[in-house]
């Protein structure tokens, strides 16, 4: 024990990045915003770079640009400053501000600054969103819920009850909420989605150029969230501190359903349960096929899947609901990882693993370098998780199914689908795929240096001797 | 088409004291350009900080720890996103973290980075550990030479602290703090200084992306050149302590290496030249301007050889891709000031126009010269964000735009063709090899059969 302590000294190859990388989402997720990062120049252009591969987009973000000035006297004039210059480039509806260890180890009050600039503004409808999100203080997981609940704590009003649902997705992909949105239409179910960044992070190729990207949950929806008959809430990972359902709840008495990531046939039947209990509305037949379909798959693949032996790691939800899909499926996970902040995962994974042969190791605080050392004593033959997994591949030659983010060595992240009963088979193929290829190419060789021990030369050696 | 649109009459600015950063050649003195200032809050600029710029420098070290004291985004952010290519060790493409949290952050990181170094000296053993500061260490007060002085000696290995909070400035600040960290790395031992070998140069301003190090060497090499000290592709730490035998510096990437040259030439008495070897032209310019400063008959002629038998190698090929693409509008915004330079006469060479030009990071002089190559109408831009270089590439119809990562999606949301020119390529881009890739690339993203399916944004055409 004493030496994991000193082992965390360092991290070795991090797998998990910082609090506003993840804040970004939910910001693109709502109509005619533009972020601010309140910090030196260099956080939000990393996280401009790295989302900018991932979702193929030109991710216009700006920053307060902080420098020795600001450090020293605080940074209230640069954020002035670049709230002042955002609006007068991007004209947005909101600016959602998001801090970084630097403005926040100074201590700068940026929602009182904000609200000093909206006072001596003269701004029209133009709303602040500010979120503390100091980069030490947690991961892009931790980011994003924080920054959706700040969001709903910014924008919603009080409202008459009305039909609607809420719901609020995890971090998940473009793709992925489009599939959501899909299947509550067919159910026809009326609902608020929220972040809903579907359009504007894996947009369509328009013939006008917009500054802003069309898209995102409509501020008038938002503002009507607290009036909803009931909130599904994708997160049980999530501390309800940091929850936007749980504040619909306290605020407003929005009942509140958490539910799994819907990847995976229980997390799957979980979700269409909710979601028909509270609305009244039933499983269309259309569903219902689906899931047959995802039925056959799973006996199709059950025995390839067999001999799958799992390293998942990333943000804890979606590492959640990918390792109840191995479970599911008869792959074995041998360690199940999130760089920090995977307190609850830990709990929330021992019930579902009662009936494994194996112990599995889940690590709350954990890099890849743990990831390889454990996979290669542990025989994993498949890796699940972001593209920075390319080092397993690369150095231990286990291969990886792209999963999360980033993804930056692939083209398509944005576009990756896993939730719902189709979204699951094509994640399972992902899956089950890697393993078969893996086996194609490895086999030939494996069995020739385990079995052959050189028979042939002793048949050349007798025909030798007989001539 | 010859637009002489002054900036105050552009559309495309909309923040007033931008207008001082952009200026059309033919109608602004470019003297006046304002350049080399810290960014405007809330422009979007696509700088990136101090830290960033150290680690550029230093990172191609191949058998170095490159620890990143700090919370742990700034190390997974540059968790190996360079290509620089190593012949040996691959311990640089690690990436390492004190991933501070916020009890580091009330109660100070020192303990936690001594005991980092600890362990990964014991883990990696190491030539040198870099331990570069990010913004928060310069607030937070750890006596980061302190540390790594006490470390340096319990460990027995060079420990070295990079000064790369990246408030102090920009990406330009890092190279400054990097260039230090190689002139502190070169001092001679003993305070003697070896004699210097005739015929050996360093190359400044080389990071070896692509193997590119490798081809310059192998040019060399037929020249009767001995290349000394690469700074710092595929460099490992104890070739840093020749650097100062070699006769001449070669100076590519001179906004992070004129300073390490000026200095050497101060301290050592070696001069320099600043080269380029972007695009066939400046290839051959820089063979010829290297064999004139060793003057030596016999490197002479082998230059000469050299370059007629790469030039009879590649100008059929060359010749090909200019048919092609004769007439384009080339838009370019890359970080440093001479590749801007080099990329203009290289798209002369294909006969391509550039209608719009900037950087994130170039120098005044750079910007001048700029001026004098760049045909009148074009908009010359520093510090520069996604609205304006978006308004002025659909303003000036460029049909492709050279960037780095954060510039690609730029491009491809107007529908234009994009050139990465950044560190994380897979393709070399130097040298008369590397002119031939370029002029593939460029031909790959213009003459692409997409185009003729995607629609013009408002009507203008781009095709
Ligand atoms: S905190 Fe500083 S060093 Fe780290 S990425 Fe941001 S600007 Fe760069
Ligand atoms: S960890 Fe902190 S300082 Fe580093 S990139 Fe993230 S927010 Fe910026």
């Amino acid at each position: 024990m004493a030496d994991k302590t000193v082992y965390r000294s360092a991290t070795e190859n991090p797998f998990h990045i910082c609090m506003p990388l993840g804040g970004i989402m939910p910001f693109k997720g709502i109509e005619g915003c533009m972020i601010l990062v309140h910090g030196a120049q260099g956080c939000s252009t990393y996280m401009r770079r790295l989302l900018t591969e991932h979702y193929s987009e030109s991710l216009e973000i700006g920053s307060t640009c902080l420098n020795e000035k600001g450090t020293i006297y605080g940074g209230e004039k640069n954020l002035k400053q670049g709230l002042e210059n955002i609006r007068k480039v991007y004209n947005p509806k909101v600016i959602g501000v998001l801090t970084t260890c630097l403005s926040e180890t100074i201590g700068d009050d940026v929602e009182r600054f904000a609200e000093e600039y909206l006072a001596d503004n003269d701004c029209g409808d133009l709303k602040i969103v500010t979120v503390p999100t100091p980069g030490y203080g947690g991961t892009q997981a931790e980011g994003f819920y924080v920054t959706a609940r700040r969001i709903l704590a910014k924008l919603t009003q009080p409202a008459p009850k009305h039909e609607k649902i809420n719901l609020i997705v995890s971090h998940i992909t473009p793709a992925d909420i489009r599939e959501i949105k899909r299947i509550l239409d067919l159910m026809e179910v009326a609902y608020t989605l929220f972040p809903d960044y579907e359009e504007t992070l894996d947009g369509m190729y328009r013939d006008e150029y917009y500054k802003i990207v069309p898209g995102g949950t409509a501020l008038a929806e938002i503002e009507k969230m607290s009036g909803a008959a009931a909130t599904i809430e994708m997160g049980l990972t999530v501390d309800p501190e940091h929850s936007p359902g749980q504040l619909l709840l306290d605020q407003y008495e929005v009942p509140l359903h958490r539910v799994p990531i819907p990847v995976g046939i229980e997390n799957c039947d979980q979700f269409f349960r909710v979601v028909a209990k509270v609305t009244g509305k039933k499983i269309p037949e259309q569903i219902d096929k689906e899931r047959r379909r995802l039925l056959d798959a799973m006996i199709d693949s059950h025995k390839y899947n067999a001999e799958g032996r799992s390293a998942i790691y990333g943000e804890p939800e979606m590492v959640y609901a990918t390792t109840k899909l191995c479970l599911e499926n008869g792959i074995q996970p041998v360690v199940v990882a999130c760089g920090r902040g995977g307190n609850k995962l830990t709990a929330l994974l021992a019930a579902e693993m009662e009936d494994c042969l194996e112990d599995v190791l889940v690590l709350s605080e954990s890099d890849l370098a743990d990831i390889r050392g454990i996979s290669a004593m542990k025989n994993a033959n498949v890796a699940i998780g972001h593209s920075k997994g390319h080092y397993l591949t690369e150095k231990a030659g286990l291969p990886l199914v792209r999963m999360g983010l980033p993804i930056i060595d692939r083209v398509g992240g944005q576009r990756l689908l896993s939730v719902g009963y189709d979204g699951t088979i094509q994640f399972l193929d992902r899956i089950t795929n890697t393993l078969l290829e893996n086996k194609q190419r490895t086999y030939r060789t494996q069995m020739y240096e385990k079995y052959y021990k050189g028979q042939r030369k002793n048949i050349t050696l007798v025909k030798n001797s007989a001539n | 088409m010859k637009t002489n649109r002054l900036p105050q009459e552009a559309p495309k600015i909309f923040i007033e004291e931008r207008k001082r950063s952009v200026l059309v050649k033919g109608g602004d003195n470019a003297a006046a350009l304002n350049c080399d200032e810290d960014s405007l809050a809330g422009s979007v600029s696509q700088r990136a900080c101090v830290y960033c710029g150290a680690r550029v420098v230093l990172n191609p070290i191949t058998d170095a720890v490159h620890l990143v004291h700090g919370p742990v985004g700034c190390a997974s952010f540059t968790m190996d996103i360079r290509g620089s290519l190593s012949s040996g060790t691959e311990l640089y493409r690690n990436s390492f973290s004190t991933d501070l949290s916020e009890e580091d952050v009330i109660f100070g990181g020192e303990k936690k980075l001594a005991a980092a170094i600890d362990l990964l000296v014991a883990r990696h053993h190491p030539k040198v550990v870099f331990v570069y500061s990010t913004c928060i260490i310069g607030v937070i007060g750890d006596d980061l030479q302190a540390v790594c002085k006490a470390a340096s000696q319990r460990n027995n290995v060079d420990v070295i602290a990079v000064e790369s909070s990246g408030f102090m400035g920009n990406k330009a600040a890092g190279y400054r703090a990097a260039c230090n960290v190689l002139l502190k790395a070169m001092e001679p031992q003993d305070g003697s200084l070896v004699k210097s070998k005739p015929k050996a140069i360093n190359f400044f301003g080389e990071f070896n992306v692509a193997g590119e190090r490798w081809i310059v060497h192998n040019y060399l090499e037929q020249m009767g050149v001995e290349l000394n000290v690469v700074l710092t592709g595929d460099a490992r730490y104890e070739d840093l302590k020749r650097t100062t035998h070699a006769a001449l510096n070669i100076v590519q990437c001179a906004g992070s290496m004129n300073y390490l040259a000026n200095k050497m030439q101060e301290l050592y008495d070696i001069p320099f030249i600043q080269i380029s070897f972007v695009g066939v032209g400046d290839t051959v310019d820089t063979l010829r301007k290297i064999a004139e400063a060793l003057a030596d008959p016999d490197i002479t002629a082998k230059t000469e050889a050299l370059i007629e038998r790469e030039l009879a190698g590649i100008t059929p090929a060359l010749e090909q891709y200019r048919k092609r693409l004769t007439g384009k509008k080339a838009a370019v915004y890359v970080g440093g000031g001479f590749k801007a330079i080099s990329l203009i006469r290289q798209f002369k060479e294909l006969g391509i126009e550039i209608v719009v030009i900037g950087t994130q990071t170039g120098m005044k002089e750079e910007y001048q010269r700029m001026a004098t190559l760049v045909n009148d109408g074009t908009v010359i831009l520093d510090d520069t964000n996604p609205a304006e270089l978006t308004g002025f590439m659909m303003e000036l119809q460029a049909d492709l735009l050279v960037g780095g990562t954060k510039e690609r999606g730029i491009a491809y949301k107007i529908g234009r063709g994009f050139i990465d020119h950044n560190h994380a390529r897979q393709h070399a881009l130097i040298g008369f090899e590397g002119a031939i890739n370029f002029a593939k690339e460029v031909a790959d993203t213009i003459c692409s059969p997409v185009w003729k399916y995607i629609p013009q944004i408002g009507g203008e055409k781009h095709g």
